[in-house]
């Protein structure tokens, strides 16, 4: 009973005397708290680590920063998911700058490296293709698009969701 | 008789064929509509959609045509690989996409129920046509030129297919990529000719966001077809996309 109230004290003493030293470390040396990784980056699904506009140190931005998240999204680069694009894989990756997105590339699309575009020219269909040329035809009803620009913001959902 | 009104930002026109058409059954088609934008849109700050994305109705009190719309969107996640998600950037829900395909399909339906055989429901250029046209014939629909909406630049002959067009005229920055310049981008529009309007407006959606692939995806679907015009002027066409060209 003694000895582990002896041990209590030591632990106590240990922890109070690590906890001052952080303090003291941290009044005296800005460098202590921007050095924390977790505060300054990004790391992205494929492991690169890319560096966020703002961190840890930099005094606080003022309104009209370009550096600051002005918009929607926390500045960085996000992966999207690999999605299947069934002759090949695709993933997107978005840039976040400004709060807003500034880039838009692709890691993997069947077209960009040798193998898959190997694999595309012999596992492709060879489709019919035609020059487009008006009809005079009168028909029933005709079939066009009204929302413009929504299927590009899907693909691109997945990877955004990761920026908010 | 033929019949448009605006709704839902846009027009939506019922022909019907069958002589004992009456005001009543446009007026119950349109008031479905009229139902359906007051739940799903997102615009309207009294919508089912827009209380869910305030956080102001909790699951259990969703009603049963927003259960079945997020089941079906899910499914749809599911079969085109990520590629359709009703789930936007800032966390918020727009079911958009997939509602109209399905209201279209259920505005058939209802006509159908109702006895009528031969009439087309089209919803800004999404159309579930049923039966033979006024002539007796297939119906004939033709696929509007992405550059010139006055110009059409195909013609297609169906009678119980849906038929669904998916395109992008607007260029906005923030969907501009100089570098790759890939996905969607590269196509102009892309028509697809499935079993109902639904499964074909689903579909043209989500491979529209493919880009170039898009094609071929369609094209791996069993009972879909797909003409697709891309920024040459050059349409590619599904294996069997030729069959719905005859007459």
């Amino acid at each position: 009973m003694k000895a582990d109230i002896a041990k209590y004290i030591v632990g106590a003493v240990i922890v109070v005397a690590f906890v001052a030293y952080l303090i003291f470390s941290n009044k005296n040396s800005q460098n202590v708290i921007a050095t924390n990784p977790a505060s300054s980056g990004v790391t992205a699904t494929d492991g690169t680590t890319i560096t966020a506009a703002t961190t840890a140190g930099t005094p606080p931005p003022t309104s009209g920063s370009s550096t600051t998240t002005a918009g929607q999204y926390k500045d960085g680069t996000y992966t999207g998911p690999v999605a299947d694009a069934f002759y090949g894989n695709l993933q997107v990756v978005a840039v976040i700058q400004g709060g807003k997105l500034a880039d838009v590339q692709f890691t993997q699309y069947p077209k960009d490296n040798g193998h898959s575009q190997q694999v595309s020219a012999t596992a492709l269909p060879i489709l019919k293709q035609e020059a487009i040329t008006a009809q005079n035809a009168q028909v029933n009803v005709v079939s066009g698009a009204t929302q413009d620009s929504q299927a590009f913001e899907q693909s691109l959902s997945a990877a955004l969701a990761q920026a908010q | 008789m033929k019949q448009t009104r605006l709704l839902m930002g846009m027009p939506i026109t019922v022909e019907i064929v069958d002589a004992t058409a009456t005001d009543d059954i446009f007026k119950e088609v349109y008031d479905y509509f009229i139902h359906i934008d007051g739940v799903f849109s997102t615009y309207k700050s009294t919508s089912e959609i827009s209380a869910i994305n305030h956080a102001a109705k909790p699951r259990d009190e969703w009603s049963e045509e927003m259960n079945m719309v997020f089941l079906l969107a899910e499914e749809t996640k599911q079969a085109t690989g990520g590629y359709f998600d009703i789930k936007k950037p800032d966390g918020s829900y727009d079911p958009s996409g997939l509602v109209k395909g399905w209201a279209i399909w259920n505005a058939a339906q209802l006509l159908q129920k109702r006895g009528y055989k031969n009439f087309y429901v089209d919803a800004g250029g999404d159309i579930q046509p049923r039966g033979r046209n006024i002539e007796g014939g297939k119906w004939s629909v033709g696929i509007k030129n992405p550059w010139n909406a006055n110009e059409t630049i195909k013609v297609v002959f169906v009678t119980n297919e849906g038929v669904a067009t998916s395109g992008t005229y607007i260029r906005g920055e923030h969907i501009y990529n100089p570098k790759t310049g890939a996905a969607a981008n590269e196509i102009a529009s892309l028509t697809v000719i499935g079993p109902n309007i639904y499964e074909a407006d689903r579909f043209a959606t989500a491979a529209f966001a493919m880009g170039k692939n898009a094609i071929h995806f369609i094209e791996s679907l069993a009972g879909f077809e797909g003409y697709m015009i891309d920024n040459d002027k050059v349409a590619t066409m599904t294996t069997g996309f030729e069959k719905y060209t005859q007459q």
